[in-house]
């Protein structure tokens, strides 16, 4: 955990705002080369942001495609074919273009204020990561527009469906998944290398806040899975380019081959969509309950569990694929007992606020929807672990309702409450309180209609990735679509929000929150271009 | 103004759902197997779990919520840790888990259990339908959906049954044990009822096994659950469970059809016969991805009107038909087609839309040609 108190902006370890460009020593470059060749963490983080922003609209506007066809059964707007194309474009652009850099700009901008660095610790790499994700996001769109369209298979891209049947656009999709692998490998090093390197004199591993704990989970896990993903894109590259049988059974492959290896991925991915999150909430819900958080070292002992745990369960997605009894045993064990380190954050929380002195800012509630959504999600998730309950709920509208439950006002609420909580920090001006609350109240408004109702198509048999559906399932379809469309269209407020911040709005002082602790509240508001170029003196607390 | 928010929003989902949840199923089927209601039961005590979690741990949320408010005046506590009552919270979980474990495993373990089977059925996934096999006793067919492209595209009134019907269902007999075997042509397909609480992946190269034993008649509707391409969405299954005794008679019916389409075979078919046997097939097979008007979806799929190389090379078209074509999405007919039915097809689309072959393809050739292959 951080000092007690901020330590006070001295000029010791703090330039002034106009500072980073007079001491560097050579002329800046403007415009357009001055983002091209930037190795500013705080100006990369910018930039991770801006660009996840934009990629969670185009992905949205993928989602508002699907929601509109499935406004009603029959078949109105498009055909299946661009239906598939929709549902799995935006789950890779949700996945690989918004969420993952989301966290990774909030990692650029907080993790070396948090720690007392003066910047990452591989600044040109950490260009190079950057500008590798819209090279690789500009390929994958384009697809769309190819002979045959884009990929079409679902985000998971099971062999053979994405291999001997897939269209002709999939060699560009395997190219343009690699490049954003490579980017998030090379953003894993980075991060970890800073952690491990960069921290302020005195300040031990438990000292370090917890979004820069789980963070540092979370790179370690994307080094070790993004590899395999690699891998497993690497071998659908040989069965559709040179003939290789690795996922064909004519030729003595194995399409469930290909699962265990996505998978092998997949799990520990959707905990690198996660874990960062239970940072971002860690930091917030001390700060507005003015009580420091309860359980600092189970919390980093859960993280740890989980990100162990993840690498042993990534067979629960394959309960109906034909496993023999023993494997689903293990598989079922294992995925259960996950819910214990989720459990422990989760009562973590909850015991922070317990005789706190709680105050409702707008990073609070979006933090105060994630506990209880997330949550929700988690309980979702324990009943899909019942592996023999699984085989009902398995691909249905249940499984769809319970990712988006930990996703969306999971992770994505976790991110919003994290930019409204440092948007003081980076803009030096608070985010406007009246437009943030009907930010956060459309939002949770819309995003509970469109996914709650999907718990309960899934459970009364509906299938997912179908463009059109048996009537019994019309009712719930026309609530996820209005609620839908409501979501997306309150995520508009947010843009207003951060139009409004940047240019104007209340001053915020270094100390943006009253009951702010970690370092990065020591620098002035809005942060400097260069910070801590002398490491601040850390006062470690008392545990 | 906060709170009224609350309420809108409390009252907006409630006012929704309620009488959308009491109107429909909005839960999963009890089922009509002992398999089925053992899960569902699995399914409502995981809940309910669940649901008195979340009442606690929300409950102790929104009560601090409530009482430490920053506006009320509320002094933090300095407390951060307790170890006992962490110890405490992490033990619980585990015993619930624990709990929870052992009736699933018990489940589990009877699922995986299709031994002494009654009846066999091979269930075989293509790009889309449904391929039923009563092994040994010489009966087969597919199973298309039956619903028609007007009610999907909405120029005619959709059905009681949209989109969860098909020309044959597969019969089974209610009281036996029915092992299912199922495979794939193509793609990872996934066999769903939910009325019997049967879900098992279609994988190409690979044989799974699923078992059923239906307690009551009756007819029971799902649909392909894993993404499968374009027509994913419509691919349904449908189970027809009847008394043993009606079952024996269908099955007898079944294979007198079965004997009467293989003798067909031999006698000579005129232009008309065929062709009009073709449309019947043509739009239970092919029209998917080839289109009702031979107009295909290229490129994945060629247009078959109009199209010169399938004119002028008659061999090549019924070997096409026959065979497959290695390495794209057209599969191979052999097995899942008569000769009549393969012939016909054939004519059909060397006469129809426009193409001016003129030429048939009799059901004797092509059985001659299967014959000659086989050995």
């Amino acid at each position: 955990m951080a000092s007690h108190l901020p330590p006070k902006p001295t000029p010791q370890h703090s330039t002034t705002t106009a500072g980073g460009m007079a001491e560097s020593g050579h002329a800046r470059p403007r415009g357009l080369m001055r983002w091209l060749l930037t190795t500013n963490h705080k100006e990369i983080g910018t930039l991770y942001l801006l660009f996840s922003l934009t990629m969670f609209f185009i992905g949205g506007i993928f989602a508002l495609v699907v929601r509109a066809e499935l406004f009603q059964p029959g078949l109105q707007l498009v055909q299946p074919e661009f239906f598939n194309q929709m549902t799995t474009m935006h789950g890779l652009i949700m996945v690989f273009g918004a969420i993952m850099p989301a966290f990774v700009g909030l990692a650029n901008w907080m993790v070396p204020l948090q720690i007392g660095a003066p910047d990452m610790a591989l600044p040109r790499l950490n260009n190079f990561s950057f500008w590798l994700l819209p090279v690789a996001f500009l390929l994958l769109l384009s697809t769309l527009l190819m002979p045959g369209g884009g990929p079409n298979f679902g985000w998971t891209f099971y062999a053979p469906l994405s291999t001997t049947y897939a269209p002709p656009s999939t060699s560009f999709f395997i190219l343009s998944l690699h490049l954003a692998g490579i980017s998030s490998i090379l953003g894993a090093i980075n991060i970890i290398a800073t952690i491990l390197n960069l921290r302020a004199p005195g300040m031990r591993m438990m000292d370090m806040p917890l979004f820069v704990w789980t963070w540092l989970i979370t790179a370690f896990l994307l080094i070790a899975v993004m590899p395999v993903l690699a891998g497993v894109i690497t071998m659908m590259l040989m069965d559709i380019n040179f003939g290789t049988s690795f996922f064909n059974a004519a030729g003595g492959g194995d399409p469930v081959l290909f699962q265990h290896l996505f998978w092998f991925f997949g799990h520990p991915e959707v905990y690198i969509m996660i874990l960062p999150a239970f940072g971002i909430v860690s930091a917030i819900i001390p700060t507005f309950s003015r009580k420091r958080l309860f359980g600092y070292a189970s919390m980093v002992y859960a993280t740890a569990a989980i990100a162990i745990l993840s690498f042993m369960v990534w067979a629960h997605h394959m309960f109906i694929v034909g496993l023999p009894l023993v494997a689903e045993l293990f598989f079922m064990y294992t995925t259960m007992l996950i819910a214990v380190p989720t459990g422990v954050k989760v009562f973590n929380w909850v015991a922070t606020m317990f005789r706190g002195s709680i105050s409702f800012e707008p990073p609070m509630l979006f933090a105060l929807a994630f506990v209880v959504q997330f949550t929700v999600g988690g309980f979702s998730g324990l009943m899909l672990a019942i592996a023999p309950a699984d085989f009902q709920y398995h691909d249905t509208y249940f499984v769809v309702a319970h990712f988006h439950y930990v996703l969306v006002p999971g992770a994505l609420f976790a991110i919003l409450a994290g930019a409204y909580y440092w948007l003081p920090k980076w803009t030096g001006h608070y985010p406007s309180v009246r437009l943030s609350q009907w930010h956060f109240w459309l939002s949770v408004i819309g995003v509970n209609l469109t996914f709650f109702p999907m718990h309960f198509s899934g459970l009364a048999g509906m299938p997912r990735r179908i463009p059109d559906y048996a009537l019994q399932f019309a009712d719930f379809n026309l609530v996820s679509s209005l609620g839908g469309f409501l979501f997306g269209a309150s995520q508009l407020l947010f843009v207003l929000v951060i139009i409004k911040c940047v240019r104007g709005g209340e001053k915020a002082p270094a100390k943006a929150w009253e009951g702010a602790e970690d370092l990065e509240w020591s620098v002035p508001s809005p942060a400097p271009l260069h910070t801590f170029e002398t490491p601040p003196t850390f006062q470690p607390r008392e545990h | 103004m906060r709170r009224l928010l609350v309420w809108m929003a409390v009252g907006v989902m409630l006012s929704a759902l309620t009488p959308i949840a009491l109107a429909n199923g909005w839960n999963m089927p009890v089922g009509v197997t002992a398999l089925s209601r053992d899960i569902y039961s699995l399914h409502m005590i995981i809940f309910w779990i669940c649901v008195v979690i979340g009442v606690i741990v929300f409950g102790a949320m929104f009560y601090s919520l409530f009482r430490y408010r920053h506006s009320r005046g509320a002094k933090a506590a300095t407390f951060h840790e307790h170890t006992s009552v962490e110890v405490i919270w992490t033990a619980i979980p585990l015993l619930i888990l624990v709990a929870m474990a052992v009736p699933a495993t018990a489940t589990l373990k009877t699922m995986y259990d299709a031994s002494e089977a009654d009846l066999d059925v091979m269930v075989t996934g293509q790009q889309w339908r449904w391929r039923y096999d009563y092994l040994g006793e010489d009966v087969a067919f597919t199973s298309n959906l039956s619903t028609s492209r007007e009610q999907i595209s909405g120029t005619s009134e959709k059905g009681e049954n949209y989109l969860l019907e098909v020309d044959e269902p597969l019969v089974l007999p209610v009281g036996q044990k029915v092992r299912l075997l199922l495979t794939s042509d193509d793609v990872i397909h996934s066999w769903w009822v939910p009325d019997l609480a049967v879900k098992q992946d279609a994988v190409p190269g690979f044989v799974n096994e699923n078992w059923v034993r239906i307690d009551e008649p009756g007819i029971y509707r799902g649909q392909c659950a894993e993404l499968c391409g374009r027509n994913h969405g419509f691919m349904p299954v449908v189970v027809e469970a009847v008394e043993p005794e009606r079952f024996e008679e269908w099955m007898a019916k079944r294979k007198e059809a079965a004997q009467q389409e293989a003798m067909s075979a031999d006698r000579e078919w005129s232009l008309e016969e065929l062709m009009a046997r073709g449309e019947q097939t043509y739009g239970a097979v092919c029209a998917a991805c080839h289109q009702p008007d031979g107009g295909g979806s290229p490129p994945a799929f060629p247009a078959l009107a109009g199209n010169q190389a399938l004119l002028e090379e008659p061999e090549r078209h019924i070997n096409v038909v026959i065979d497959g074509v290695a390495g794209s999405a057209m599969p191979a007919f052999r097995n899942t087609l008569s000769p009549v039915e393969i012939a016909a097809v054939v004519t059909y689309e060397r006469n129809a839309w426009g193409n001016d072959a003129g030429d048939t393809v009799q059901p004797s050739e092509i059985a001659e040609r299967l014959a000659a292959q086989g050995e």
